[in-house]
């Protein structure tokens, strides 16, 4: 299917032609101790209107390829070192700053982690948001404010005439989050990638935040880019997955096949560590972890990087890294077995 | 911000002002030194002329009646009388504030016009040539004591290169523009050396907060809408970045003031700061109560103006 794709790169067949293709990239980080292999070669594409999840646990190279996607890596330290971001066929890593800013926001949005701190404080919400409206749709400041309190009614928050004054501190957790979403779908794009956008929010309110994007999906036709490290909300939200392990794509997969048919052990052990409240009443077991941590990106050893960790580790493993291949109609592994 | 609130700020100053007086009248009283000294030398002032005088202004009566006496005149604008200079404080006081009102402002506004865009482009460009250079000259600004390059800058432009007057003087007689031009240039040495020697710490100051808040996620949320780097910069970074700027201008009030006593003695401008030190020298006691509670006034003031900038500055400040 990749090969497929990468033929008929024809400009008659672009039906074919992912939104986001990103190929090989790697975006490393100089530090004092060494490079950083951040993002190592990671290949994922996200096709229109579609939700990709991308899972892994922490430090496995998710956030930095997100925002490799938008550029927003500070370099130096960060570079990239290889590799191509496609949007929409064409290259985004050699853009300059100015061509770069035409796309952030107008065609590929991002909302954050921690909507606490995503906000300036020194802003309203009406002013943070109508700075997006009035730079990209060429409005003026009090169209803009009106188009804000618009997206703020879209988003669920009550009273948005009133509300579009208020300044971050006003809000709570959740409905700040729902203030980012308003201001990341405030000029349409196409794309917008959420990074872990309910982690720092309680079980209810990401419930509700989650039930919102989708709500928003399917009014605005986007695509979304998940970021996630909760095997449940992919299961939920999403049509496929990418799974990350130590800057690399070890498994990629429509959601039901990686669900029903785990092939990397590593998605196995995180699909077995999702707290079962089923079946822990019959039988009261200990949550499975995976023993382990995430191996050191300095300079990685040779061999899958998860083999350290790994159930079925065998002498070939640490040998050489496996290549992706395809297991089932877009099920791609990185394994031996 | 609501007009009870600046009202209410000014009524805290009150009591925060008659402490402050307090404390230095009962300083002043309890150190050594005597106005009448000169008196007491003098052969043809008998004893009795100078108890009399003594007990005629009050100075046997314990310290307690004197504060109250101070302060029910000072309260009627009546500041006392200067033995040295035989003028009423107030009008001594007034002929002298101007001057030091004139050199502290512009040295100060010097100080940040210096340091803002220094400090930003500095953090924008962290270890870059720039920054080092502004770093470098900033730790020989603020390791170089007032007395030291005030000397300096004299022997350079006054003694050497003849430019500028290392006097200041006041009864300049030229008119018109030309008045103008006499001020400016015997102003140009005082404020340079107060007003670099405030912004090279003040850099520092800009560039570590404006290193804090760069790296903040609103910053990336600004960057991410495509708005262009200037613009994060002016608009996201440097406003948050200021709020604790403020507090420290604020905080260094009264050391840019003592400072500004010792930049006066050298240029010998006539500001309050030098009537401070000749009032010292004479034992002056009506004068140097005057100029060090003018001087505890314009640090409450500059603390009320730090509040009402934090306020505008950062909405998170309730003004209740």
């Amino acid at each position: 299917m990749r090969s497929t794709r990468a033929e008929s790169s024809d400009a008659s067949v672009c039906v074919a032609e992912p939104l986001l293709d990103i190929r090989g990239l790697k975006t490393w980080f100089k530090t004092d101790d060494g490079m950083v292999r951040a993002v190592d070669g990671v290949d994922l594409h996200i096709d229109r209107g579609e939700t990709l999840g991308v899972v892994g646990e922490s430090g496995c190279g998710k956030t930095v390829t997100a925002r490799s996607v938008l550029k927003l890596i500070d370099m130096p330290p960060g570079r990239f070192e290889d590799g191509e971001i496609l949007w929409q066929g064409r290259n985004l890593i050699p853009l300059e700053q100015a061509e770069m800013n035409k796309i952030r926001a107008r065609e590929i949005a991002i909302i954050f982690q921690e909507p606490m701190t995503s906000l300036n404080p020194v802003y309203t919400v009406g002013d943070q948001i109508a700075e997006v409206i009035e730079l990209h749709q060429k409005l003026s400041r009090k169209q803009a404010l009106v188009g804000a309190a618009e997206m703020l009614r879209l988003v669920n928050i009550p009273h948005p005439q009133r509300r579009v004054h208020d300044y971050p501190h006003q809000f709570s957790g959740g409905m700040r989050q729902r203030v980012m979403i308003a201001m990341a779908l405030s000029c349409q794009p196409k794309l917008l990638i959420a990074d872990e956008p309910t982690t720092a929010l309680d079980v209810t309110i990401q419930a509700q935040i989650l039930e919102l994007m989708q709500e928003m999906k399917d009014k605005f036709g986007m695509a979304i880019m998940l970021i996630t490290h909760a095997m449940g909300v992919v299961a939920e939200t999403c049509q496929r997955v990418t799974v990350m392990y130590a800057g690399k794509v070890v498994e990629e997969a429509p959601v039901e096949a990686l669900f029903g048919n785990p092939r990397h052990p590593y998605t196995q052990g995180l699909i077995r560590s999702i707290p079962r409240v089923d079946r822990a009443a019959e039988k009261k077991q200990r949550l499975e972890a995976i023993a382990g941590t995430v191996p050191s990106l300095l300079d990685p050893p040779p061999g899958c990087r998860f083999a350290s960790r790994c159930k079925h580790a065998m002498e070939v493993c640490t040998r050489a890294m496996p290549p992706l291949k395809e297991v089932g109609p877009g099920h791609f592994v990185r394994c031996v077995l | 911000m609501s007009r009870q609130y600046l009202i209410r700020r000014l009524l805290i100053a009150i009591p925060s002002l008659l402490g402050i007086s307090v404390v230095l009248f009962a300083v002043l009283a309890m150190a050594p030194g005597d106005p009448f000294e000169e008196l007491a030398t003098n052969p043809a002032v008998p004893p009795e002329v100078r108890m009399a005088l003594r007990a005629k202004f009050g100075l046997d009566d314990p310290i307690w009646t004197r504060y109250l006496h101070w302060l029910a005149a000072m309260l009627q604008g009546d500041w006392g009388f200067s033995f040295a200079s035989r003028m009423d404080v107030d009008k001594l006081i007034l002929q002298r504030l101007p001057v030091t009102l004139i050199v502290i402002g512009s040295s100060q506004i010097l100080a940040i016009l210096v340091a803002l865009p220094v400090g930003v482009l500095a953090a924008t460009r962290p270890y870059s040539v720039f920054d080092q250079i502004a770093n470098t000259l900033a730790f020989i600004g603020f390791s170089l004591p007032t007395f030291f390059t005030g000397l300096l800058l004299i022997l350079v432009f006054s003694i050497q290169l003849d430019w500028l007057p290392f006097v200041y003087r006041t009864d300049i007689e030229a008119k018109g523009w030309l008045f103008y031009w006499e001020h400016i240039k015997q102003s140009i040495m005082p404020v340079a050396v107060l007003g670099l020697f405030q912004g090279a710490s003040l850099v520092r100051y800009v560039r570590s907060s404006v290193l804090d808040v760069i790296r903040l996620d609103y910053v990336t949320t600004a960057r991410s809408k495509g708005i262009g780097e200037r613009k994060v910069i002016t608009k996201h970074v440097v406003r948050n970045a200021l709020i604790p700027v403020v507090t420290l201008v604020a905080l260094q009030m009264p050391i840019v003031f003592g400072g500004a006593i010792v930049t006066e003695q050298i240029f010998r401008v006539p500001g309050i700061g030098s009537l401070l030190i000749s009032a010292m020298l004479a034992n002056d006691t009506p004068v140097v109560m005057g100029v060090t509670f003018v001087f505890a006034c314009l640090v409450v003031l500059f603390n009320l103006i730090a509040d009402i900038l934090y306020g505008w500055l950062d909405p998170r400040i309730a003004f209740r």
